[in-house]
């Protein structure tokens, strides 16, 4: 046999592939450098907006492609970190100065509307920023660790799972749309101003916010990656397949499902308080059953395995919902409806797929002919 | 929240409030019988089911506006036409799809659920660019229109009843027809064994495309009788879906009883809610209680205890 | 000369005194009042290999599905060294020291031969346990070693969907074997094999039932008469007979249900 002995090239674990670098490469470049060259201000920002999508759509592609846990209700702990955000910058932008012609100063406006006349008690701890950004990461972590145990013990999963996170996602709108008077009701937390002290509205605030939102993004990709090449990215892909056969090799199956669905969820945290500090307001828009749905074809485009096309894949649907909504608003839910079933039905891996069956056998032999020592990697379970 | 009534209002209140609720428990009844025969037959969550009964409501439309204008001497009979086109109209329209997109994905149920979904946007902007954005209601013929006072405080609209009626006879209909029935039987052989059925001369994608039909067909007739209780827009059929997954879900997939009684413990819990509380705590309540129920007991309300 | 000599619980002492690595007694489940397996004891002593045998729906694979902790028993006892297994859960069954091989090949289609016997090694089985698994060369060794045993050391970097059936059937008993369980059981392992495959299955598990108590479900009498050391035959969810092959196959009972056309 000519093969290699498998100890060489079982030792041959990189954390990532050459290709993989090249796309981290390619991304770092494309958002750090290119985009902002290319865009004006105002469209940078946006593009700082459509990249907070990408951390659900991130989310989703530990959680649904590579745990096959579908959820529905994304848009719920988007909405958490979004909403805990801004209820830190609207207790500073309500200051009793800002406040005064108020009939209560010093609480946030659309309080005063009605008639509440002291801070909530769960409104208080937000008047510190380090409280603030701990509550973003843990309170939505906490929710999906009380739904995912809960779940996934009684062995949930599949469509009851989808339907049971969209079912969430509609209470919690309703529940914010409903209450008024504590969460801003359907025209959510609006009017922020400042984050301890600092202007986020300001062309050069947002310029740092859209570098600190792709930094981020960044590191969220690399820790995906570390998940994804650690036994435990493998035992995901392992339950997805067979969920007997990993019980019976002595996993708890459920621990490994919650904790999926808490790194999504925070994730998605991440993602939606960037969105207040770079967009500067949140509603209940961002909440429900629609955007969920919708962050999940982001991931389904970009390629439901692929951590990088998470990314492209919320950059392009986003761009053409841009652009055909401003050209032909009413050709663009036909669009996204196509979309979604082109996608499912042609092409079930996205973008990821198409470049890994016509693009990539093209480029590896090139890269083999270049160097006469291929690369063999061990993993192609993600692939 | 009961103290500012005297007892002779509570009862009165619960007798409205439960008529009210049988209202919206027949609605529910008749959109979860399709999704139930869907999602429970076949394992396929249909997201555009809300959008097969708007189908069935714009029929209606249609067809009230016809006969007011063309033939207005059958006006008064012109709702049975109607529910009867609205019925084959969302069926024809549902084997399409059974045709076209879900019998490629019967081994991917969390993609059909995307596809679906993708469909019932497409759907939305087809109504939307047909009828208006605007919501429309139908004219109901005058017999319809009035109540019977059954005691001083306690009136019961007529066309309540008549929707009441008609999810009764749709209810025992689809029941006779999935359990008495050859077609019915065959739908549950392909249920419990593709192949077997298959190999026993049933031809079971036929049978698919009957069944998935029947589901479409069943939502079209209640969104012939929502017109009658509510007016109907391009995104009517969005507001009734996570309501009635929840429901089929609740009863216990693939359990018709099941699916009924939970129909109406949740419209009844509802609707009692809403009069004491705002709609939408109300709302709020019931699906909450409805979902923490379904966490410590996945499988429903009615299950079969079956050997996995 | 492979079947044992007698347990002496046959011979008359007591069950309960004996250190038997299994007691199952009056083991009942029901699905929807049908009993698919109905009042079983029987016990599996340290390093025996038990057949358990019966014709289609006598409930062979329930019984293994109870003793792993895939069903609920709805009554009887199924105690492990000691230790009741009906309460515990799958996974704390497994680390109890109870393997599983199911009917058909169960092993993971997208991952490689070598990520299949490493997610089976006993190590890291926690969450965070799993996030921190260093690939040494502990694991390495053996699972080289174990691919070695299983006629795969040449396939470990191939995708496993693309094995044979009897590859797949060797690779899920090495997922198996790495855990080095102390009660293997095995439902069916020559099922669908051809010759040459069966042969060299009978060979590995002779290999690796040393040292371990085995369960098996086999159709196979020629592979049942070569390995087993005592036979229990199951029939409509009962025990029907038990004891050595021989003494199964000429009991009149047995011939009447199942050996006898």
């Amino acid at each position: 046999m000519t093969r290699s002995t498998p100890k060489t090239i079982v030792n041959d674990n990189p954390f990532m592939k050459p290709m993989e670098w090249v796309s981290l490469a390619l991304l770092v470049g494309v958002i750090f450098i290119l985009l902002p060259m290319l865009l004006d201000a105002f469209r940078l920002n946006l593009v700082g907006k459509y990249l907070t999508y990408s951390f659900v759509a991130l989310g989703l592609v530990i959680c649904w492609g590579f745990g096959g846990i579908l959820s529905l209700g994304q848009g719920v702990f988007f909405g958490l970190g979004g909403y805990l955000m801004a209820m830190y910058l609207k207790l500073e932008a309500s200051s009793v100065e800002n406040t005064k012609i108020q009939s209560t100063p010093g609480i946030p406006d659309f309080m005063d509307w009605n008639q509440i006349t002291e801070l909530p008690w769960f409104w208080k701890p937000f008047t510190s920023l380090p409280f603030t950004l701990i509550a973003v990461l843990v309170v939505p972590a906490f929710f999906a660790f009380v739904i995912g145990t809960a779940m996934f013990r009684r062995r949930v999963g599949g469509t009851y799972f989808a339907i049971i996170t969209q079912a969430i996602a509609a209470i919690l709108t309703i529940l914010i749309v409903g209450q008024q008077g504590y969460t801003g009701g359907i025209n959510g937390i609006t009017d922020l101003r400042t984050l301890h002290g600092w202007d986020i509205r300001t062309d050069s605030a947002h310029n740092i916010l859209y570098f600190v939102n792709a930094g981020l993004l960044v590191a969220c990709i690399l820790f995906a990656q570390a998940v994804k090449k650690s036994k435990l990215g493998r035992i995901l892909l392992a339950m997805r397949d067979k969920e007997d056969r990993v019980r019976f090799s002595g996993y708890q199956v459920a621990s490994f499902k919650t904790f999926a669905f808490c790194l999504a969820a925070v994730f998605a945290a991440i993602g939606g308080a960037m969105f207040t500090l770079q967009v500067g307001f949140m509603s209940p828009s961002f909440v429900g059953i629609v955007p969920s749905i919708e962050m999940v074809i982001y991931a389904a485009v970009g390629g439901r395995l692929s951590l990088f096309g998470a990314v492209w894949g919320t950059l392009l649907v986003n761009w053409a919902k841009t652009t055909f909504s401003e050209s032909f608003p009413e050709l663009w839910l036909f669009g996204l409806g196509g979309l979604f079933i082109l996608v499912v039905l042609a092409f079930p891996n996205g973008l990821a797929g198409i470049y890994r069956t016509y693009v990539e056998p093209r480029l590896t032999r090139r890269v083999k002919a270049l160097e006469p020592a291929p690369a063999v990697a061990l993993s192609h379970a993600a692939e | 929240m009961f103290g500012d009534y005297s007892l002779g209002d509570l009862g009165a209140i619960f007798a409205m409030q439960g008529f009210a609720g049988l209202i919206l428990f027949s609605v529910y009844v008749l959109m979860a019988l399709g999704l139930a025969i869907i999602f429970g037959q076949m394992g396929v969550i249909n997201m555009a089911h809300g959008e097969f009964m708007i189908l069935g409501a714009y029929m209606t439309y249609l067809c009230s506006n016809f006969f007011q204008t063309q033939l207005p001497a059958l006006f008064p009979a012109y709702f049975f036409i109607a529910m009867a086109l609205a019925f084959l109209a969302s069926g024809a329209l549902g084997m399409l799809v059974e045709w076209a997109l879900i019998r490629h994905l019967y081994k991917r149920p969390l993609d059909t659920l995307l596809a679906t979904w993708g469909l019932s946007l497409i759907l939305q902007q087809a109504y939307r660019s047909i009828f208006g954005a605007r919501e429309v209601g139908v004219e109901l013929p005058s017999w319809l229109i009035g109540s019977v006072q059954v005691t001083d405080t306690i009136e019961i609209p007529i066309n309540g009843m008549f929707v009441m009626a008609i999810t009764t006879l749709i209810t025992v209909g689809v029941a006779l027809l999935m359990y008495r029935s050859r077609f019915g039987a065959q739908v549950r052989a392909v249920v419990q064994n593709r192949a077997m059925a298959g190999a026993v001369g049933i031809d079971t994608e036929r049978v698919d495309r009957l069944t998935f039909g029947l589901g479409c067909g069943i939502a079209g007739i209640a969104g012939s009788a929502f017109t009658m209780v509510g007016s109907t827009g391009p995104t009517s059929g969005q507001l009734y879906i996570v309501d009635t997954f929840l429901i089929v879900v609740f009863g216990g997939a693939a359990s018709l009883l099941g699916t009924i009684a939970s129909a109406f413990s949740i419209s009844q819990t509802q609707s009692t809610l809403e009069f004491f509380l705002s709609g939408s705590t109300a709302k709020v309540l019931t699906l909450l209680a409805v979902v923490g129920i379904l966490m410590l007991r996945p499988q429903g309300l009615f299950t079969l205890k079956v050997r996995r | 000369m492979n079947a044992a000599t007698l347990p002496s619980h046959l011979i008359g002492a007591d069950p309960a005194e004996k250190d038997f690595l299994l007691a199952v007694e009056s083991l009942t489940v029901s699905f929807d009042g049908f009993k698919a397996v109905n009042d079983v004891s029987f016990y599996v002593d340290p390093n025996e290999i038990r057949v358990i045998i019966g014709p289609n729906g006598a409930g062979k694979t329930t019984v293994l599905d109870l003793i792993c902790g895939r069903t609920k028993a709805s009554s009887g006892s199924i105690k492990y060294k000691g230790q009741e297994l009906t309460k515990l859960s799958e996974s704390a069954i497994v680390l109890a020291g109870v393997g599983r091989k199911f009917q058909t090949p169960s092993i993971y289609d997208d991952l490689t031969v070598f990520e299949n016997l490493e997610i089976s090694y006993p190590r890291g089985r926690s969450v965070f346990g799993a996030l921190t698994f260093k690939r040494d060369a502990q694991v390495r060794d053996r699972i080289e070693e174990v691919a070695s045993m299983i006629f795969l050391k040449d396939q470990l970097l191939e995708r496993a969907e693309f094995l044979s059936h009897g590859q797949k059937q060797w690779l899920e008993i090495g997922m198996l074997l790495i855990q080095d369980p102390e009660l293997l059981m095995l439902d069916e392992p020559v099922a669908g094999m051809s010759v040459g495959e069966r042969i060299k299955t009978a060979e590995l598990l002779n290999e690796i039932i040393k040292g371990r108590s085995v369960l098996v479900i086999e159709h196979d009498m020629k592979f049942v008469e070569d390995i087993a050391h005592r036979v229990t035959v199951l029939h409509q969810g009962k025990v029907l007979s038990e004891g050595s092959m021989e003494r199964v196959k000429n009991d009149p009972k047995v011939i009447e249900v199942y050996l006898g056309h």
